[in-house]
C-alpha cells in the first residue's frame, strides 16, 4: 500500500494514499465531527461540519471528502475551525424545530449530539421554521420536512440502495427541501415503506407511524386478550435499544420484558416462520413437480411485496402465495389458538414486534382478515418497543431470561435465520431437501446463501434434480436479479428476496444506527441463535406438527389455503395521461 | 463586388431593443431610391459598445459615428451624407454635457482609450457572415496551428502569453490546457465554453457571441487541438436568444466550410461544437455545476478535487473556458505570446472587457488594457457621472465583487490589485453608483441576489444567504441592533471559508465590502434609525422607499 | 427596488419562480398535450444527456411542464420521476404549473435596482393588480422577479416571454402591456 506523510494537529503520521483527512485523523486519534457523512454511503460533503484547515488552502476543506497528499499539513482544532463549525450548526438549528424533548429521535439525534459536542448554547439567528405540512398519509411512515437538514442520506438510501427513487432534492436555495416526487404524500406514490430512509436520517425528519399508544390501550383493556409475537430479527437488535452492545442476543430478556409490559401471552413469529417453511417448502416442491410457474419467489418481506406489485407485477404468478410469518401468526392466533382458549377472534388483540415499517402497512391490507377480523392489530418497531420498555422503567440487565409461551412460542433454528438475508432460502432448503429425498441433510449450513453480498447463488442436488437458487437483499439488488431473470440471462428455480439490505436485521424498524457493520454483527448473532437451538429444521418443530394434526390437516390443505395463503394486486406507479 | 461605402448598423441586443432592425430596413428601402444600392452596403453588426446612445450607425470609409438614430433620421443620412457627402451634424455623437460633437469613430473618447483585441471584430463585421470573419484574418490561427504547430506548441504559446481566465477567477489558461492535455487520454476529452453569463452587470459574453461568434468557435477548436478533445459544448444562458441564433448560424457555416467537423482543413483533426442552453440558474456559471446541468441534472456544484481537467464533463478530462478567454486565443496564436504580453500588466497581460453600468454617462461595453485605473474608465471613457451627482462607489466584478470607494479610484484594475483591496476583477462588471443611493438599500439587493441564486446544496450557503438577507432587511427597516452587525460579521467569516463552492464563499464579500467602506451609513440605520439617503423604510415608514429608486428619473 | 419587493416573508425567496404550490396538480395534461410531449421526447431522446433539452422544448411549446409530462420523460429516459421533478424545480425558466399567457420577469439585480427597477416593479404591480408570483385573474400575465438577464446596458429591464424591454420608466409600462 502506498503511504503518504501528513501532519495533523502537529502529529506526523503515514497514512494510506487515497485516505480522506477524516480517515487519516481517526488514525491520529482525532474524531472530526460529521453530520452528512455515513459510513456506508458516498461522500456528500454538504453539511460542512467537518471542515478543517489545510495549509495553503484559502478556504477550509471538508475532511470527509478531501484526500490526503504528501506533505499535507492539517489543523482540525483552530479558532477558525471551531467558530465555523459552530456557525454551521447554528444555521441549521435556526430553521430546525426547537422541540427536541418531544421528538422521536430525542437522545438519538445526530444534530442534537453535535450541538452538544460543539458546545452550542445559543442560536444567534432568529428561529424561522419552514412551516411545511407533515406527511402522515400512509400507515407506515411519517415525514416531517421541517426537521430535515438536507444531508441527503435518505435520498441515497432511496435511490442507490433501494432503487425506488421516491425522495429527491427539489427547489433550490433556502427553499430547497428533500421531498417525494411532485411533493406528493407518500400514500399517493409507489413508495414501499421500507423505512431505509429512517435508518439513514440523522434527525427526526422521518419516523414510523406510532402504535405504542394503541398497544398500551389494548394492554390496559380487560376485555382484550393481548398476544404479542416477536420477529426473528428482533432478538438480536433490541439489546441496542437497551444500551447493550450491537449483536447482543436478548431473546429471554425480551420475553421477560414483554410479560412485564402486560402482554397476556408472549409468542414468537419464529413459530409461524417454521409454518411458512412448511407451506412454502411444499409449494416449491409442488411447483417443481407439477410444472408450476418458476422461479418461485419468496413472500415474507412486505416491502418487497409492495415493490413487486408496483414495479414488477408480471412476476406476481411467481411469488409464493404464502402469507408472511407475521400474517400467518395473526390468522392462526385468532383461529386455532382462540378456539383452543375459547376466545372470540374479536377479543384477541395481536401485536407484532417487527424490525420493519412495511409490516405496519401489511397488517392493514384489507385481505389480511381471514380470521374474520383484522389478523394483526398493531405493529411495533424495535425502536417503539424500546421506548415502551424505557417508559415502563424496565432494567433489562436485571431481568431474568424467560421462555416463550406454548404452543405458538416454539420454534427451530430454521425460523431464527429468517432474520438474515439467505435465511428463508436456507430454512426452506433444509426442509425441502428432506421432504423430497426422504434422507437427512448431510450438511445443515448453506454457506453460499449467507452474508452481505448483494446477490448470491447456489445449486442444490435433490434426488438427481439440480435446484438452482438465488438470494437478493435490498431492492436495488432485487431489481438487478429480476431483470436478469426477465431477460433470460439467469435461470433459477427458487429466489429469496428481502427488501432491506442484510435482510430483516437491517430493516427500517431497527435501532438507529443500522450500518453495514451493525448488520454484520446482527447476522452473526442470528446464526449463533440457530446453532444454539436443539431443533434446526422447521418440519421437526413439534408444535407445528401438532398444529397440522389438530387443526390444519396438511400443508397446502384447504384450511391452510384459506388462512395462510394470499394473493397480490398490481398497483399503479405514477399518474399517467 | 466593391462598394463605395459601408453603413454599419448596430444590431446588438441593446440597440435592437431601440429599433435598429427597423433602421436597417429603412436604409435598404431608401438606398435604391437614391440609386445607391450598388454603391453602398448596409451591414448589420454586433455591439459597438456605446449602448447608452444607441442605436448607433457608423459610415465607412470616413468612420462617421451617428448615435441615437431614429428610423425617421435615415432618409437624412441617405440623402445628405451618402448621396451628397454632407455629414448630418445633428446626429453626431456628443459627449454630454460637453457640447462639441465628435465626428469620426476613433476620435470618440469612448473608443480612443480602448484597445480592442477581444472586440476586434465586434461592430466591424457582419457576425452572420463567416466570409467577413475570414476576411479579417479569422481562422488563420486555426490553420496555422493545424499545419505548423504541435498541440504541445499551442499549449506552450498560450502558457507563454500569460493569458488568465476571464470568467472571474483568473486561472492561467495555458496551465489548465496543459493539465487537460496530460490527463488520461483513454477516452474522450471535452472543451466547454462557459457562456452562462449570469453575473449581474455583465453582458460582455453576450455581446462577443452576438458580434463575433466565430472567434469563440475558433478558440474552442484551438483548445480542442491543444488538449486532444474532439467535442466541444457551448453552455449558454437560455435567455440569450440572439447569441444562440448567431452561434447556431456560425457553427453551421464553419461546418460547411470544413472549419468544424471531421478532418478540419485536411489536417486529420476532428472537432465539433454543440450548443446547450441553461434554464435559469446563476450557479451554473460555476464550472462543476455547469457540468451537472449539461449532463441533465440539478446544477449543483461538485466536490473538488477531482478538478475538471481530470474529471469534468461526463467524468472525463475537460477544459472549460469563458467566452472572452476563448476569444483571446486565436489572436494569441496568430500574433504570438510576446505581442500579447505587450498589453496589460506583467502578471495579467492582455486586455479586459468591462461592462459599464449604473450612474455613468456612457454605459456599455469597453475593452481596455489590464491595469488601467477605475478613474480613467469612469472619467475618460465613461464620460463621468451624470446629473451633477458625485461618485459614491463602484462595484467591480458584479454582485460577487467588492466595492471601490472614491479613495481607491486609482487602484489598477487587475486580478491581484483588486483582490488586495478586498474586491475582485471578476467578470468585468462595473456598476457605478452615485451619491443619491443608500448603501444599505444597494447591499440588500446583493443579499437578495444570493438568496435567490444559492443552489441549496450545502448548509452555510443555503442557510447563510438567508440569514444575511434577513439581517439586511432588518437594517433597512431600522430594526437591527449592533448584535445583528456582529452576527453578520461572524456569519461572513464562516461563509468565506465553509461553503462547497465559490458562490457561497463570495456571497458575504459585497456586503462586508460595503460595510467596510460605509460603516457610518450602516450605523445611521442601526443606531440612528435613519437612512441618510432617505431611501430605506426605517421607523416602519416607507417614506421614499419606492420613490428612492425612482428619484433619478426626474 | 422598493421595500416590498425584496422583503422575504417566509422561507421562500419570494421571487415567484419557485412558488411552492400544488400548481402542478391544478391542471392535468390533455391527451393532445401528451402527444406533443411524446413527439418532443422521440425527437430529442437520442441526444447526449437529453433531459434538459427535452424539458426546455416542453416548456417552450406548452408553457409549463405537467406532472404527466415529467412521468413520461422519466420513463423514456429510465429515470425516476422524482429526479425529473427535482431538476425541473431547480431552474427558474421551468414552470411546474400553468402560468399566465405571458410571463413578465423583472430584473431585481443591482444594475437594474440602482437605476430604478423598484419603481418599474411597483408600476407593473399596480397596472396588473397582482403581487410578485401571482397571475392576473384573466390569466394573461404572471409577474416574477429574475436575477440579471444580461441587458444591463439598458437597465432597468424586464423580459416578457422572450422579448426584452429596457431603459424603462414607470410611465412606459402602460404602453408595453398594451401590446399584449
Amino acid at each position: 500500500m502506498d503511504l503518504v506523510n501528513v501532519t495533523i494537529d502537529g502529529q506526523k503520521l503515514s497514512v494510506p494514499k487515497g485516505f480522506t483527512i477524516l480517515e487519516a485523523a481517526r488514525l491520529a486519534g482525532i474524531d472530526i465531527p460529521t453530520l452528512c457523512h455515513h459510513p456506508d454511503q458516498e461522500v456528500k460533503a454538504v453539511c460542512r461540519v467537518c471542515v478543517v484547515e489545510v495549509e495553503g488552502s484559502r478556504t477550509l476543506q471538508a475532511a470527509c471528502a478531501y484526500p490526503v497528499a504528501e506533505g499535507m499539513v492539517v489543523r482540525t482544532n483552530t479558532p477558525l475551525v471551531r467558530q465555523t463549525r459552530r456557525m454551521v450548526v447554528e444555521l441549521m438549528l435556526a430553521r430546525h424545530p426547537a422541540d427536541c424533548p418531544s421528538c422521536t429521535r430525542n437522545l438519538h439525534c445526530e444534530l442534537q449530539t453535535l450541538a452538544e459536542r460543539l458546545g452550542i448554547r445559543e442560536v444567534r439567528f432568529g428561529r424561522e421554521e419552514k412551516g411545511l405540512p407533515l406527511d402522515d398519509s400512509n400507515p407506515a411512515i411519517v415525514r416531517d420536512p421541517n426537521r430535515c437538514i438536507l444531508c441527503r442520506r435518505c435520498v441515497e438510501a432511496c435511490h442507490k440502495v433501494q432503487g425506488v427513487g421516491i425522495l429527491y432534492p427539489v427547489h433550490r436555495g433556502a427553499d430547497a427541501i428533500v421531498a417525494p416526487a411532485f411533493e406528493k404524500p407518500l400514500a399517493e406514490l409507489p413508495c414501499v415503506y421500507c423505512g431505509q430512509c429512517i435508518n439513514a436520517c440523522p434527525v427526526g425528519a422521518i419516523y414510523e407511524v406510532d402504535h405504542t399508544e394503541r398497544v398500551w390501550k389494548a394492554i390496559h383493556d380487560p376485555s382484550k386478550h393481548v398476544l404479542v409475537q416477536t420477529a426473528p430479527a428482533t432478538r438480536v437488535s433490541l439489546g441496542e435499544e437497551m444500551g447493550l452492545g450491537v449483536g447482543a442476543i436478548v431473546t429471554g430478556k425480551m420475553v421477560a420484558a414483554l410479560r412485564r409490559l402486560g402482554f397476556d401471552r408472549v409468542f414468537d413469529t419464529n413459530f409461524t416462520a417454521d409454518l411458512t417453511i412448511m407451506e412454502e417448502g411444499h409449494e416449491l416442491i409442488h411447483r417443481l413437480t407439477h410444472g408450476g410457474v418458476l422461479p418461485m419467489l419468496t413472500s415474507c418481506s412486505p416491502g418487497w411485496i409492495k415493490f413487486l406489485e408496483h414495479y414488477y407485477p408480471e412476476f406476481i404468478p411467481n411469488v409464493s402465495t404464502c402469507k408472511s410469518p407475521q400474517q400467518m401468526f395473526g390468522a392462526v392466533a385468532k383461529t386455532y389458538y382462540a378456539e383452543k382458549m375459547g376466545w372470540k377472534p374479536e377479543d384477541v388483540y395481536v401485536v407484532s414486534i417487527m424490525p420493519c415499517t412495511a409490516k405496519k402497512f401489511e397488517a392493514q391490507r384489507p385481505e389480511m382478515d381471514d380470521s374474520g377480523v383484522q389478523d394483526v392489530d398493531a405493529v411495533l418497531t424495535v425502536r417503539e418497543l424500546g421506548r415502551m420498555i424505557r417508559e415502563a422503567g424496565l432494567d433489562v440487565t436485571a431481568l431474568p431470561e424467560e421462555d416463550y409461551d406454548d404452543p405458538l412460542g416454539r420454534s427451530t433454528g430454521a425460523a431464527a435465520i429468517f432474520g438474515a438475508t439467505g435465511g428463508v432460502m436456507e430454512a426452506a432448503l433444509r426442509t425441502a431437501y428432506e421432504v423430497v429425498t426422504g434422507k437427512p441433510l448431510p450438511k445443515l449450513d448453506f454457506e453460499e446463501v449467507r452474508g452481505l453480498q448483494g446477490i448470491k447463488e447456489a445449486t442444490v442436488a435433490m434426488d438427481g434434480t439440480q435446484v438452482k437458487v438465488a438470494v437478493a437483499h435490498s431492492l436495488g439488488h432485487a431489481r438487478r436479479l429480476l431483470e436478469a431473470v426477465k431477460s433470460g440471462q439467469a435461470q433459477y428455480h427458487f429466489i429469496e428476496i428481502m427488501c432491506c439490505p442484510g435482510g430483516c436485521i437491517g430493516g427500517g424498524g431497527q435501532p438507529v444506527p443500522t450500518t453495514n457493520e451493525a448488520r454484520q454483527r446482527r447476522i452473526d448473532a442470528i446464526y449463533q441463535v440457530d446453532r444454539n437451538l436443539p431443533l434446526r429444521k422447521s418440519h421437526e418443530n413439534p408444535a407445528i406438527q401438532e398444529l397440522y394434526r389438530e387443526f390444519l390437516g396438511q400443508p397446502l390443505g384447504e384450511k391452510s389455503h384459506h388462512l395462510l395463503h394470499t394473493h397480490y394486486t398490481a398497483r399503479p406507479r405514477y399518474r399517467k395521461a | 463586388m466593391l462598394y463605395r461605402a459601408h453603413v454599419l448598423v448596430c444590431n446588438g441586443t441593446n440597440c435592437s431593443l431601440k429599433a435598429s432592425p427597423e433602421i436597417q430596413k429603412e436604409f435598404s428601402r431608401l438606398l435604391p431610391e437614391y440609386g445607391l444600392d450598388k454603391e453602398v452596403k448596409v451591414v448589420e453588426t454586433g455591439c459597438f459598445g456605446l449602448c447608452e446612445y444607441g442605436p448607433t450607425v457608423v459610415v465607412f470609409p470616413d468612420g462617421t459615428f451617428y448615435s441615437g438614430v431614429k428610423v425617421s433620421d435615415v432618409r437624412e443620412i441617405v440623402s445628405e451624407h451618402l448621396y451628397k457627402g454632407r455629414v448630418v451634424k445633428r446626429l453626431l455623437y456628443q459627449v454630454p454635457p460637453a457640447a462639441k460633437p465628435v465626428q469620426v469613430y476613433p476620435e470618440v473618447d469612448y473608443f480612443r482609450h480602448q484597445v480592442r483585441v477581444v472586440l476586434r471584430n465586434c461592430g466591424f463585421i457582419d457576425p452572420e457572415s463567416i466570409e467577413e470573419y475570414i476576411a479579417r484574418g479569422g481562422y488563420q490561427a486555426l490553420g496555422k496551428a493545424l499545419t505548423a504547430m504541435t498541440p504541445a506548441q499551442v499549449v506552450e504559446e498560450i502558457k507563454a502569453s500569460g493569458l488568465r481566465g476571464r470568467g472571474g477567477a483568473g486561472f492561467p489558461t495555458g496551465l489548465k490546457w496543459q493539465f487537460a492535455a496530460r490527463a488520461d487520454g483513454s477516452g474522450p476529452k471535452y472543451v466547454v465554453c462557459n457562456a452562462d453569463e449570469g453575473e449581474p452587470g455583465t453582458f460582455k459574453d453576450r455581446l462577443i457571441l452576438e458580434g463575433d461568434p466565430h472567434a469563440v468557435l475558433e478558440g474552442m477548436a484551438l483548445a480542442g487541438y491543444a488538449v486532444g478533445a474532439h467535442q466541444g459544448y457551448v453552455y449558454i444562458r437560455g435567455e440569450y436568444v440572439l447569441s444562440i441564433e448567431r452561434l447556431e448560424r456560425a457553427i453551421a457555416q464553419a461546418r460547411e466550410m470544413g472549419l468544424l467537423g471531421k478532418n478540419i482543413l485536411g489536417s486529420g483533426f476532428d472537432f465539433d461544437v454543440e450548443i446547450r442552453l441553461g434554464a435559469g440558474a446563476y450557479v451554473c456559471g460555476e464550472e462543476t455545476a455547469l457540468f451537472e446541468s449539461l449532463e441533465g441534472g440539478r446544477g449543483e456544484p461538485r466536490i473538488k478535487p477531482p478538478y475538471p481537467t481530470d474529471a469534468g464533463l461526463f467524468g472525463r478530462p475537460t477544459v472549460i473556458n469563458n467566452v472572452e478567454t476563448l476569444a483571446n486565443v486565436p489572436v494569441i496564436i496568430e500574433r504570438g505570446a510576446s505581442w500579447f504580453r505587450t498589453l496589460g500588466t506583467q502578471k495579467t497581460p492582455g486586455t479586459k472587457v468591462f461592462t459599464l453600468t449604473g450612474d455613468i454617462v456612457n454605459a456599455g461595453l469597453i475593452e481596455v488594457p489590464m491595469g488601467i485605473t477605475l478613474r480613467e474608465i469612469i472619467y475618460n471613457i465613461g464620460g463621468g457621472i451624470p446629473n451633477g451627482r458625485q461618485f459614491k462607489l463602484a462595484q467591480t466584478g458584479g454582485t460577487s465583487g467588492g466595492v471601490i470607494p472614491p479613495e481607491l479610484l486609482d487602484v489598477p484594475m487587475d486580478y491581484d490589485s483588486l483582490a488586495a483591496h478586498g474586491s475582485a476583477l471578476g467578470s468585468g462588471a462595473l456598476l457605478i453608483i452615485d451619491d443619491s443611493h443608500c448603501i444599505v438599500d444597494v447591499a440588500k439587493s446583493f443579499s437578495f441576489f444570493f438568496l435567490h441564486e444559492s443552489c441549496g446544496k450545502c448548509t452555510p450557503c443555503r442557510e447563510g444567504t438567508l440569514q444575511l438577507h434577513r439581517i439586511m432587511e432588518r437594517i433597512s427597516r431600522g430594526e437591527a441592533t449592533r448584535t445583528d452587525l456582529e452576527n453578520m460579521k461572524a456569519l461572513a467569516q464562516a461563509m468565506y471559508v465553509a461553503p462547497l463552492c465559490p458562490l457561497g464563499q463570495t456571497a458575504p464579500l459585497p456586503l462586508m465590502s460595503t460595510f467596510r467602506w460605509f460603516e457610518s451609513e450602516y450605523l445611521a440605520h442601526v443606531v440612528g434609525k435613519t437612512c441618510p439617503a432617505g431611501v430605506c423604510p426605517v421607523d416602519g415608514t416607507a417614506a421614499r422607499a419606492a420613490a428612492g429608486c425612482a428619484a433619478r428619473e426626474v | 427596488m422598493g421595500k416590498a419587493s425584496l422583503e422575504v416573508t417566509r422561507g421562500a425567496a419570494a421571487c415567484g419562480c419557485a412558488a411552492r404550490t400544488a400548481a402542478g396538480n391544478a391542471r392535468e395534461a390533455s391527451p393532445q398535450d401528451m402527444a406533443r410531449v411524446r413527439e418532443i421526447i422521440s425527437r430529442l431522446r437520442d441526444r447526449t444527456a437529453p433531459l434538459l433539452p427535452i424539458l426546455q422544448a416542453i416548456q417552450k411549446e406548452m408553457g409549463w411542464i405537467s406532472e404527466e409530462a415529467m412521468v413520461e420523460v422519466a420513463e423514456a429516459l429510465g429515470m425516476h420521476p422524482s429526479q425529473v421533478y427535482g431538476v425541473t424545480t431547480f431552474y427558474t425558466l421551468f414552470a411546474t404549473g400553468p402560468k399566465g399567457k405571458h410571463v413578465i420577469r423583472v430584473c431585481a439585480s443591482a444594475p437594474c435596482h440602482v437605476p430604478g427597477a423598484g419603481a418599474v416593479l411597483e408600476a407593473l404591480k399596480k397596472a396588473l393588480g397582482v403581487e410578485v408570483g401571482e397571475t392576473t385573474p384573466d390569466g394573461k400575465f404572471t409577474l416574477e422577479l429574475t436575477s440579471c438577464i444580461g441587458v444591463c446596458g439598458v437597465a432597468p429591464a424586464i423580459m416578457i416571454d422572450d422579448q426584452v424591454y429596457g431603459n424603462l420608466k414607470p410611465a412606459d409600462i402602460g404602453a408595453i402591456l398594451a401590446r399584449y
